[in-house]
């Protein structure tokens, strides 16, 4: 024991050392070590963030300089606080509640006192900036827009958030990184790569060198400059219609599933979130909840889409040969589900196909659906085929566009129901209001666009994106340029198409036709339902307009979504021509439609649930 | 005894054959990386000479070649030299340290050094070898019997005078030293239960201070009671010492409170502090960095930095801005972790290491019962002040300044260092001739 005591003690003690060895310099160890060694000074140099142009080279988003005053808190030397918070033009309390976060965050590295000086501070400010050691001027550039629309498309940018930070190493504090939008989904390459020039300090803070002899450091990468296959005019153009209306309208080229635009009303223009103002707008933007200018309804809003479903519906049923085009079912004003009556406006009588889609007969497609199912022994079957049809559509799911958000829609399956009624309680008459787009189907606007697109395209579609060129030159992402088939054969497409141009002949949308251009299309009216302290209500109807044009050689798919603007052609069918005119001719002959949307709002509805007073819902009058 | 005196000084080879080259090969390598890592904590651009006794690393090369001559000296020397006038250093090495109330030099506010004009003499390293010296040979003295009391006491006396001498320089550091030689008096026969009481209550201390009287109260409490429950059936516990060993304990726990709060300077709290982690608010603790834990966590970070394969040799970045003071002698581990990495750290700690072993071993199987407590000595200093030293580096002591042998820069340190250990190595070389 006592000629064991001093050696073991000696062993213990070399395993404990290098226990702690390994924990310092293996576990705790972390390959960042130039960004946080206080003996290395890092100096920037930014890039200009890339500029964003439209599908025609016209400008969208530019940049402007501004100017930030920083500070490292540890090179603060004593000075006339009074003085220089006069320079800055803020009071004293809040100078020195910002120096305090800024030494929390790092006694050693930059952070931002002051924001985006004015143009006369700059001036002031520049010359007696010597005077203040540990502070200095930073020139960054500011987001410039040449455009007041597309605030939702084109997103922001802002500073880096604490999240940021952790998330990706690039980043320091103070700088700037796309937050929503295109600005967001490619900040890579509109960012480009700050330069970086490392310094090799003492304990005292002066230079003593470059490290390492400069072999590290970086010039900067520039930001790349990049094309939208947005349409600025026609972007313009659907936001000055939406002027008073919420919901979203997204036009598609269905030969190429370029987005020519995306509209979500109610919208704020993207300058707003520049500028020392930024803050103040930002929260007067996020904090109405109500009208939610900042939520995207373009691609969103997930709602029943009413009756444009039923061109798919028509669609499966030829496809799986249950009817052709002349197989008649009769409409007694509505059809039953069990012992329910369901209505339809059609005006009743024997229906075929055509005529069940111009005069959007629900029980023609009520109908189509039950054949359907019929045909296969199960529901459960007859669930899976219908799914995977209206799956190829890029519906209930995403759908793989190029902007950091989306929404799946839903197209319920088997589990769905057997889950909601129990397994295998649950038949085709249980979900017949699917046939219809009601029931349990839900589709943002961008699925209902590109749901156009495909039957434009006669059976395929290109998955709709809004990167068009980088540094002029065209996308080759296979992910965008190579076409995607639905399940549905290209000779089934005819019969339904001719069924949506007799929409805008004789139909539903016949109020809206627009001189010279065949459009085929397809209203819809969508119930829909929220709550009023706690007690189920019914509002006014959605009014949905799908369409593309021109018929034969397909320029534009677009679906137009309007809350609780009533029935198809109403709000959505007049903005849906507008927008299809003004895209193919570049000027619109349809005035009085055009003055009506353009004066016309739905304030008074939005308002009424909200007013705490009986009312009506559907009202004739407009 | 004459024929052996013959042999050894008529040939001088003889005794560098005999020698222990292991040990001699560890202290080369420990040398060694020392140098390199003085020269790259002190080292300043644009400068071309190795040999500039201007700078600290061309001062401390020359001590190495100093201690090359020193090596040869006590190799040379007659062996029972050392045993025969250990007691006559002892005395000169005492009237070194008194003499320095008189006409020590101040460096850094410890008065700690002779001023000899080309270097400054610290006799307290001196005394660290004699008394190594003194202890060995008044334990192997015929008449002395460990297991007396006043024995004991006589033992522990050679330990404290030098002690007691160099406190008030004031170089606490190094006066804790001499009290690791207890452990060469722990193998000659002291009771152990002497560890077991000076081991508890060191427990104790740091248990009050990181947990709380009250804490430390109710773990007693539970492992009191697992015990008893354990232990009933087949022991019969004494209960009055025990119970009496409880109340001292208790006691002991709130006077450690009462001398923490009210004996110790606030400098010694906060090292505590900081040491055991006391402290949780991180704005208090940042400031606690820059302040008096600044070493600590400059030197800490300096070695995390380095991460596994360290930044090269030249190329540690806060060696070369200078950010951990002291860093060419109490510090210099650390530029070894920043330059070399885990593959340095644990190189140096592996060669320590088995160098103690490899000493502790030597003196086991030395038949000269004056030569294995002078080995044990040597041991015993050197031990502690590796893990005095490395552990402060690395984080898990509190700051205690005192240098890591032959690594840290420091002329007389390396020369006394050296010269222990090689007094132990030209005794062990003589070992088989005392058998024969």
């Amino acid at each position: 024991m006592k000629k064991l005591l001093l050696s073991s003690l000696i062993v213990l003690i070399g395993i404990t050392f290098l226990g702690r060895l390994s924990y310092l310099q293996i576990f705790s160890f972390s390959p960042d070590q130039v960004k946080e060694d206080p003996a290395i000074k890092a100096i920037y140099d930014y890039p200009e963030r890339g500029y964003i142009y439209d599908r025609n080279g016209k400008l969208l988003v530019g940049n402007d300089p501004a100017y930030d005053v920083m500070v490292i808190p540890r090179e603060v030397k004593p000075l006339d606080t009074l003085e220089f918070c006069g320079l800055l033009n803020i009071d004293k309390e809040k100078f020195k509640k910002k120096l305090k976060k800024a030494r929390i965050y790092s006694p050693r590295l930059p952070s931002v006192l002051v924001h985006q000086l004015s143009k006369e501070d700059y001036a002031r400010l520049q010359e007696k900036m010597r005077k203040y050691t540990g502070f200095y001027i930073q020139k960054r550039s500011l987001r410039y827009y040449d455009t007041n629309s597309g605030a939702n498309v084109l997103g922001y940018i802002s500073e880096v958030n604490e999240r940021d930070l952790a998330k990706n190493k690039y980043y320091i504090q103070g700088e700037l990184t796309g937050r929503t939008g295109v600005e967001k989904q490619y900040e890579e390459l509109l960012r480009g790569r700050k330069g970086v020039q490392y310094i090799q300090k003492d304990r005292f803070n002066r230079d003593i060198g470059p490290y390492k002899g400069g072999t590290l450091d970086t010039l900067p990468i520039q930001g790349k400059q990049i094309s939208l296959t947005i349409d600025k005019v026609l972007q313009e153009y659907g936001e000055k219609l939406m002027v008073g209306k919420r919901g979203g309208i997204v036009a598609i080229e269905p030969s190429s599933g370029e987005i020519l635009s995306m509209i979500s009303g109610p919208t704020y223009d993207p300058a707003l979130l520049v500028g020392r103002q930024r803050s103040k707008n930002y929260t007067k933007l996020y904090n109405d909840t109500i009208a939610n200018p900042t939520w995207d309804r373009s691609i969103l809003a997930q709602q029943p889409p009413g009756s444009p479903f039923k061109a798919l519906n028509a669609l499966i049923a030829l496809q799986e040969g249950v009817l052709d085009e002349s197989t008649t079912i009769r409409c007694h004003n509505g059809f039953y589900v069990g012992r329910k009556k369901r209505g339809c406006h059609c005006g009743g009588g024997l229906r075929n196909m055509n005529s069940g889609i111009y005069k959007s007969c629900n029980a023609y497609f009520a109908g189509a659906f039950r054949k359907i199912y019929d045909k296969f022994e199960s529901t459960d079957d007859g669930m899976d085929v219908w799914e995977k049809h209206m799956k190829s559509f890029g519906l209930g799911n995403y759908l793989g566009y190029d902007l950091p958000y989306g929404q799946k829609g839903r197209i319920p399956s088997k589990e769905y129901y057997d889950k909601w009624y129990g397994d295998n309680r649950w038949s085709s008459s249980y979900i017949i209001s699917n046939s219809i787009g009601q029931g349990e189907v839900l589709a943002t606007p961008i699925q209902l666009a590109n749901m156009m697109s495909a039957i434009a395209n006669r059976g395929h579609y290109f998955t709709p994106h809004i990167l068009k060129k980088i540094e002029g030159e065209n996308i080759i992402n296979p992910q965008y340029t190579e076409p995607k088939r639905t399940t549905i054969d290209r000779k089934h497409f005819e019969p339904v198409i001719e069924g949506l141009t007799d929409v805008y002949r004789k139909g539903t949308a016949r109020w809206v036709q627009i001189p010279d251009i065949e459009v085929a299309g397809k209203t819809g009216t969508a119930e829909n339902f929220t709550k009023i302290d706690g007690v189920r209500t019914q509002l006014t109807d959605h009014s949905v307009f799908v369409a593309f044009a021109p018929v034969n050689n397909p320029k534009i798919a677009i679906a137009v979504y309007i809350e609780n603007g009533y029935y198809g052609s109403r709000y959505a069918g007049h903005i849906a021509s507008l927008m299809i005119e003004k895209y193919i001719k570049g000027e619109v002959t349809l005035k009085n439609l055009e003055k009506r949307m353009l004066e016309k709002t739905l304030e008074r509805e939005y308002a009424k649930p909200y007013s705490g007073e009986e009312f009506k819902i559907n009202e004739y009058v407009w | 005894m004459g024929r052996s005196l013959r042999l050894t000084s008529m040939s001088g080879n003889s005794v560098l054959k005999r020698v222990d080259w292991l040990s001699v090969l560890f202290y080369i390598a420990i040398v060694f990386i020392g140098w390199l890592n003085i020269y790259s904590s002190t080292v300043t651009e644009g400068e071309s000479s190795l040999f500039n006794f201007n700078t600290l690393h061309g001062k401390q090369l020359f001590f190495a070649g100093a201690s090359v001559i020193a090596i040869m000296l006590v190799l040379a020397l007659e062996v029972n030299f050392y045993e025969r006038f250990s007691s006559l250093f002892y005395l000169l090495s005492m009237i070194l340290l008194l003499g320095l109330f008189v006409f020590g030099k101040t460096i850094a506010g410890a008065t700690s050094w002779y001023d000899l004009g080309f270097f400054n003499l610290q006799p307290s390293e001196l005394a660290k070898v004699t008394t190594a010296l003194a202890l060995a040979k008044y334990l192997s003295d015929i008449q002395t019997d460990i297991k007396r009391r006043k024995d004991q006491l006589y033992a522990l006396l050679i330990l404290f005078i030098p002690a007691v001498l160099i406190i008030p320089q004031p170089d606490p550091g190094s006066a804790l030293v001499f009290f690791a030689l207890i452990f060469v008096i722990f193998r000659e026969g002291l009771p152990l239960y002497y560890l077991g009481i000076v081991l508890l209550a060191i427990l104790i201390f740091v248990a009050t201070l990181k947990f709380g009287t009250l804490w430390l109260c109710i773990g007693l409490a539970l492992l009191t009671t697992v015990f008893f429950l354990v232990k009933r059936k087949t022991f019969k516990v004494p209960i009055i010492p025990f119970a009496s060993v409880l109340v001292i304990t208790v006691l002991f726990s709130l006077s450690v409170n009462f001398v923490f709060n009210s004996v110790f300077e606030q400098r010694h709290r906060d090292r505590f502090g900081l040491w055991l982690r006391l402290e949780k608010d991180p704005k208090k603790l940042e400031q606690i960095r820059k302040t008096i834990g600044y070493n600590t966590y400059q030197s800490e970070k300096a070695i995390e930095s380095g991460g596994f394969f360290g930044k090269g040799f030249l190329e540690g970045t806060r060696t070369k801005g200078d950010f951990v003071p002291e860093q060419h002698s109490d510090y210099i581990f650390s530029t070894i972790g920043e330059e070399w990495g885990f593959i340095g750290t644990a190189t140096v700690v592996l060669l320590f290491t088995f160098l103690l072993l490899r000493l502790v071993y030597l003196a086991e199987r030395q038949k000269n019962p004056f030569s294995r407590m002078y080995g044990y000595g040597v041991v015993s200093i050197l031990f502690i002040h590796f893990f005095i030293n490395v552990g402060m580096v690395i984080g898990i002591l509190p700051t205690i300044g005192i240098p890591l042998p032959y690594m840290s820069y420091g002329g007389s340190g390396l020369l006394f260092f050296t010269i222990l250990l090689f007094i132990f190595l030209r005794l062990d070389a003589n070992r088989l001739k005392e058998g024969a």
